[in-house]
Order: C-alpha cells, then structure tokens, then sequence
C-alpha cells in the first residue's frame, strides 16, 4: 500500500511524528524505519540547543505534557551524522525545522537541501510553546504565509514542503488555506496543543487525549480544501485511531506521542494498514 | 575498560507474564516470563514496564536475573519497590497477569578486561542490578567484594545470596538493624582500600552515588554508576532524562539516563548540576 503526495510516492500512509522518534537508532530496534511512509525528524534550528529544564515530561490522563526545549544538535551536526545513518537505510526523511526569525527558517530550508537526501521539510509553524522558545509568533495568517513561501523559495524542485499547523478548530481551515496558498505541498494537522506543565510552564499535551481535536481539524480543513494533502497526527495510537483519519480525508498520518508508550506502535499500524 | 555488547543485539517489546511474585521484605519480587529478553540482557540494563492503557509514561526496573531457560522458559526477575503508581502497579499483579515490557534498555556495565578486584556497592532496591554484575565479574576472574546498604533490614536485598558471588559482603543499615549503623558514605573508603578496589560500581539513590564517585576518584579506582532518572519512554525517544555530564574532552553535554547510561563513569557525571536540579533550582540546561 503505498501514498502519494503531490509527485512524491510513499512507502505508506504511516509515518513518524516529529519529536517522538529519536534521531532514528533509537526506534530501529522496533520498526523496519525503510518501510514506513517516513520519520519526521525532531525540529531542528540553526544552532545546536541543549533543552530546557526538568521536569520535561509529565503524565496527564490519556497524554503527556512535554516541554522539552527542542534539543537539536543544530543543521551542521544533522547533516553530518543523523541524515547519512537514517538515508544509509532507505529512509524517507523529512527534516522538521523551527527558528526564531524569517531568516533562519529560510536558511534552515536552504541548507538542509543544498544536498540530495532528504525527501522534504515539515515546518513547525505551531511549536505549543513558540513564544518560551524564542520562535517566530506565526499565529497571524500574514506572518504564516511569508514565512512559508520563503521556505519554498529555498526548496529544490521535487522536494515536498510540509506545513504543521495547531490543532485550533476555530482557526485551522483559514491556517490551512494560508499554508496552500503560500506553496505547501500538505499540511499536518496537528502539533501538541497548548497546554501548561503543573508548574505553570508553557508546554504541549499529546497522546490520546487530543485525538478527537486533530480528528475534527481534519475534518473540518478536508471539507473546505477537498483537493489539499492532508497529514493527520494527534493522539493516534491503533490502526482505528489511523483508519478514522483516514476516512475523515487524510493521506496520511503521524504516530507521536504513542512511540514513548510503546515503540512498535508505527510499525504495527503500517502493518495493520498494509494488510486492509 | 569493555563495554560488552550482546551477540542478539537491541531489545524487543513484548507482552510477558507474571509467573510468580512474592514478598520479600520490604520489597515485592517478581517472575516474569521475558521471550527473547535474557539472551540479550548484560548486566546493569533494565526493562521499561507499561502501567496501564491511560499511563503513558514508562516505568524502570532492574533487571535482578535473567534465565535464557529453565523451567518457565525465559525470565526475568525484578525486585519492586511500591512506591508511587507504578510500583503500586507491578507489585499488585499475581500470577498470571500479563505484563507488556520492553528490554534490555540502556547501556549496561564495563566490565574489566583483567581480572581485578571489584567493589559493587548496591543501596536499597537498585541493589539488585548488583547481583548479575558480581556473577559475571567472577566468571572473569575478578575477586568481588559488596557492600550492601539500606534504611533498614527489611529494604535490604539478600546478603546470604550476595555471598554466594561475593568474596566478602559488607552490610550498613541507617538503623543498624543489621550490619553496620551508617551510610555508604561512613565506610566506602575503608571498603575501597581493604579490597584494593580498582574498579567501584554503584546502583542506588544518586547521593549515594556520588559520594561512591567521590571516593573512587579519592582512591584511584574507575567508578561505574548506574543512574536512576525519572524516565518517560525509557528508549531514548522523548529527551526527557537528560543527565549533565562531562564529554570526551571535558566538554559539558546533557546525556539521556535511558539511552546513554543508565550506567556513567562516575567521573564523568556533574553530579552537583545534578543535585542543583533536583532541589528545584532547574534553571535552564547546560
């Protein structure tokens, strides 16, 4: 079963969230990664950051609070050893990127493709806590669609831009028709949604949770852009939770916050999907 | 200093089975049935235990023993603490509940490659990673002295099996319920010169391990630290464990507990960053 995104064929529907699946050797052991439709990588920024401080993760009912501080390596580091293991394995890779100006995303686009390997870049325009981590506020449509043109700008041909919207269903179909319009290939709805550690620290809640917030953002963004890609990821944890967005319009999906319950959960929906 | 690696290499995930649980003192002891897990196990990993359908965080245990075959097929053996959900959890399944698991995790023990003398120090339940450790050290030759610590008797793990391994045990209560009255620190140099120690491992609360690191280095021995971290996946997945530690030129670098340890040369640890973290004055991270 494979998935196709504007010329870019897939190996499935299934693939890793940012985030949640290491820099790759960590999840191998539980999932062929080559036979996924993807990894997503955890956002990278120009230079390296180390993350925030502890607790960074916290139990909620049903999800995860997290507010990790997006620890990268930083661009140089990525292209000289996470990108050559994870391509050395016939992984399709989409680099997640966020940066604190227009700049450094363009640059960021810029310089993860200035050579062959990856098959595309996923712009985390809805880190649930931007403002703490010093990123670029992109809550405005206008800032939104300069920032994600200029990414586009930077991409060679044939590279597929992924844009990762909030899952706010008040205002994600006018985000969606935002990130389209600018040039994304597909968006993906959603990213953690807001929410605060018990300390009162910005952070983000996944898991199973928002599955039905991610559900409706789909729902609602297929019904208005029928003819956009649309990637759901949110809170899906078993081949159902994958099949309800599929069936609500998605192409394709992202397994996140369930690989930190239990690794094997992409694999065994690709599976499971492959086999329907 | 060799850091084995396993002829069956990375974990699996799995669903195993609660074959027999039983008191023991302050702790709970259980039998797992582990398929594919005790041929890859080295001393010093753990398996990470799901406590529930809504708990997504993982829950670490040591691994007390791992059987490839036996009786039951293979096994594994933790030792409980009932503190907090998670250990409330585990130590409430009987026989027969299915436990989902994921294993062997983590970067086990260097083992020396001559055959040295070896000081294994174990406080409380963590102890229990000692226990493997000191069979494998003898297998090599390695004369194995422990010491074994615990708020009391009925939190400290079994001398009598200890001394089974062990060329002498050492036991220190805080209570001095048995053994010596006092902390690992009180006796921890003296250990170290009687045995002529040049390898130190350490399983237990970081304080504990610190000082031990402190002592080694005091001593001129290699420390071993077996590190435990409030964990989330357990995997390596999540960037939730982050350990400050010194690199390979001295450099300060945040390591994961679950990926990159839980066993650390002592030496390397920043173990005052550590203690500043935990008292609350997390500030952010170097």
């Amino acid at each position: 079963m494979t998935t196709r995104i504007g010329e870019t064929e897939l190996a499935g529907p299934v693939l890793v969230a940012a985030g949640c699946g290491g820099s790759g050797p960590e999840l191998a052991p539980f999932a062929d990664l080559s036979t996924l439709g993807g990894f997503v990588t955890r956002s990278i920024t120009l230079d390296p950051r180390p993350g925030g401080p502890t607790p960074r993760l916290v139990e909620s009912p049903a999800g995860l609070i997290a507010a990790t501080g997006l620890p990268n390596p930083g661009a140089d580091q990525f292209l000289a050893t996470e990108l050559p293991w994870l391509l050395q394995r016939r992984v399709r890779v989409f680099a997640s990127i966020a940066g604190t100006t227009f700049a450094e995303y363009a640059q960021l686009a810029r310089r993860l493709t200035e050579s062959p390997g990856l098959t595309g870049i996923e712009v985390n325009l809805s880190a649930p806590d931007a403002a703490a981590l010093g990123l670029v506020d992109t809550q405005d449509p206008f800032q939104a669609a300069g920032l994600v043109a200029a990414c586009r700008r930077e991409l060679p041909r044939g590279l597929l831009l992924l844009v990762k919207l909030r899952p706010d269903p008040g205002h994600v179909v006018e985000a969606a028709r935002t990130a389209a319009d600018a040039g994304a290939d597909a968006v993906v709805l959603g990213n953690a949604v807001p929410a605060a550690m018990p300390d009162g620290r910005p952070a983000g809640l996944g898991g199973p949770a928002i599955g039905p917030i991610a559900l409706r953002c789909v729902a609602d963004v297929h019904a208005a852009l029928p003819d956009l890609p649309l990637i759901g990821c949110g809170g899906i944890s078993t081949p159902d939770d994958a099949r309800a967005f599929l069936a609500a319009g998605a192409t394709a999906v992202q397994v996140g916050t369930a690989l930190l319950h239990d690794p094997t959960t992409a694999a065994r929906i690709a599976a499971n999907l492959g086999g329907c | 200093m060799v850091t084995p690696v396993s002829e069956t290499r990375g974990p699996v995930h799995i669903t195993g089975e609660v074959l027999s649980a039983r008191r023991v003192g302050g702790y709970r002891h259980l039998t797992l049935a582990a398929p594919g897990l005790p041929e890859r196990f080295r001393p010093g990993n753990f398996v990470a235990v799901s406590v529930g359908e809504t708990r997504l965080s993982r829950r670490a245990f040591w691994i007390h023993r791992a059987r490839p075959t036996g009786g039951y097929g293979a096994t594994v053996d933790l030792v409980v603490a009932e503190t907090g959900f998670g250990g409330r959890w585990l130590a409430t399944r009987t026989q027969g509940a299915p436990v989902e698991l994921t294993g062997p995790l983590g970067r086990p023990f260097a083992l020396p490659k001559e055959p040295v003398s070896c000081v294994l120090v174990g406080e409380g339940y963590a102890a229990a990673t000692l226990f493997p450790l000191a069979e494998r050290l003898r297998e090599r030759g390695c004369v194995v002295t422990m010491l074994l610590a615990a708020p009391d008797e009925s939190h400290l793990l079994s001398a009598l099996d200890a001394r089974r391994t062990a060329r002498s045990v050492l036991v220190v209560t805080e209570d001095g319920s048995v053994g010596r009255s006092g902390a690992v620190r009180d006796v921890i140099g003296d250990v170290l010169t009687r045995a002529a120690a040049e390898v130190v491992y350490a399983a237990g609360p970081a304080r504990t391990l610190h000082d031990v690191a402190a002592a080694a280095e005091l001593h001129g021995a290699w420390s071993q630290t077996a590190l435990e971290r409030p964990l989330t996946c357990a995997t390596g997945l999540c960037h939730g464990c982050p350990v400050p530690v010194l690199g390979e030129h001295g450099a300060a670098r945040l390591a994961r507990a679950c990926y990159d340890g839980p066993v650390f040369r002592g030496d390397r640890v920043r173990w005052a960053d550590l203690a500043a973290w935990d008292s609350g004055h997390s500030e952010a991270a170097g």
